[in-house]
């Protein structure tokens, strides 16, 4: 088996560049010079390992995590669940995999949320797992509601949940947001409009999944996730530069 | 038409947004939700090494304080090893050498302590000064942001650091070294983050 090497480059046309004026709050916290592009060291090849003693089994169901006992939520009963993958297709196991939300009417449990819908004191609105050995995760929640924002006068956000995922390298770290199928807000959004193309904004939506559905229980998305990938070091690299 | 290459393409990344805390700090957002919040203790109980504090601001382009900000270190031991399988060897009982840290939220202060990273091998000959891997969330923030902070002491080590020497104009090395101090008998390390505009901090693509 050849031994994992460095990642492959990261698509940053994929990504949002960091200036996007229609998101004001990024017009100030972009850097103006270019990034400086590094070939892998060790520094960024290996990252943080988690384990099962980090986390408990309850913290994957924000349905029950907050809730008094014999209590939960209000909301549309959802399930989240999908497969973590890198660029080559291949699953990554044992990963942490962090979510948080707003609840069914769109307020965060946060001291610096004053949105005027009311917190549910049953819903706390994290949750954090890892990935089984393909890679799979799920979560159980409710859906979260539109909530709106300070930006133009009448933004709203489009339902969805915040992801942090580690992958095996530092270099893989990645947050991003999920996003659900048939919603009217996702194109009017400019947050998500900050990824230039349509077919990776697309790649935010979680399609509805009846299959992974619990009937009479909760309706199932699915949300995969693709980290970057690495190149097995067939021919050790020229020892030129560093 | 050519075969088609099957590599999928990596999830495209979106901001960690205003309430970052909820999902990575609860605890500093207001509520206990979790029995362990990971990324509090970077080094442990029995890393050996020097033990330090850093400390700093990150600072947008109008010079004011980003008080919603969420870093994370990453970093080697004092032999220059990291808690990873090919982090270069073994570390000690209980260091991860990774940790998580949000900011004051009236002030933009952020500080967490650790012990002060060793050499660590270069990417194929030499070594690498001493350093702790940032990566740097927020509002605002469409990719994280990443970064190293290097010690204003590694005088010699820091001239021959293969990463230091890659950046083309030397004043802008200077955004990445920390600055030394001692403080009611700790060693503090100021590492202040500009995020644009002058002496903008050097972010790396990784
Ligand atoms: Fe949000």
């Amino acid at each position: 088996m050849p031994k994992p090497g460095e990642l492959y480059q990261r698509d940053r046309e994929r990504h949002p560049p960091a200036l996007t004026r229609d998101y004001k709050t990024s017009v100030a916290r972009s850097p103006q010079y270019s990034l400086i592009s590094l070939q892998n060291s060790v520094s960024e090849i290996t990252g943080p390992v988690f384990g099962h003693n980090d986390i408990d089994p309850i913290d994957n169901d924000l349905i029950l995590n907050y809730a008094k006992p014999g209590e939960s939520p209000i909301g549309e009963r959802i399930i989240v669940h999908g497969r973590v993958l890198d660029e080559n297709g291949r699953p990554v196991p044992n990963t942490l995999v962090e979510a948080w939300q707003a609840n069914a009417g769109g307020r965060y449990r946060h001291k610096k949320d004053t949105y005027l819908a009311p917190i549910d004191p049953n819903f706390g609105g994290c949750g954090r797992t890892l990935t089984d050995e393909n890679g799979y995760y799920f979560f159980r929640t409710v859906k979260p509601g539109a909530y709106p924002w300070r930006n133009w006068v009448n933004n709203w956000r489009p339902a969805h949940i915040h992801l942090s995922i580690f992958g095996t390298a530092f270099a893989q770290r990645l947050i991003t947001q999920c996003y659900f199928e048939g919603d009217p807000l996702i194109d009017k959004c400019p947050i998500v409009k900050t990824i230039p193309s349509q077919e990776a904004r697309d790649s935010l939506v979680a399609a509805l999944d009846m299959n992974g559905s619990i009937p009479l229980d909760t309706i199932a998305y699915k949300f995969d996730i693709v980290l970057r990938g690495r190149r097995s070091t067939l021919f050790e690299n020229r020892l030129e530069g560093n | 038409m050519v075969q088609k290459l099957d590599y999928l393409q990596e999830t495209p990344s979106q901001t960690a947004g205003p309430y970052v805390h909820i999902g990575l700090a609860p605890g500093a957002a207001g509520f206990e939700i979790y029995k362990h919040e990971l990324g509090w203790d970077i080094a442990g109980p029995n890393a050996k090494g020097e033990r330090i504090r850093v400390e700093g601001l990150v600072i947008d382009g109008t010079g004011s304080p980003v008080k919603d900000v969420l870093l994370e270190a990453w970093q080697a031991n004092s032999d220059g090893n990291y808690a990873h399988p090919e982090g270069g060897g073994d570390v000690e009982e209980g260091f991860r050498g990774w940790g998580r840290v949000i900011t004051n939220f009236e002030t933009g202060e952020w500080a967490f302590e650790t012990v002060k990273p060793g050499r660590t091998q270069g990417r194929n000959v030499g070594v690498q000064a001493p350093h702790i891997n940032l990566w740097i969330v927020a509002r605002g923030i469409n990719v994280g942001l990443s970064t190293r902070l290097y010690f204003e002491d590694e005088v010699e080590a820091n001239a021959a650091d293969p990463v230091l020497n890659i950046i083309e104009w030397e004043r802008r090395r200077a955004t990445l070294i920390a600055k030394r101090s001692e403080r009611d008998g700790q060693i503090v390390y100021r590492f202040d983050i500009k995020l644009q505009g002058e002496d903008e901090t050097v972010f790396f693509d990784i």
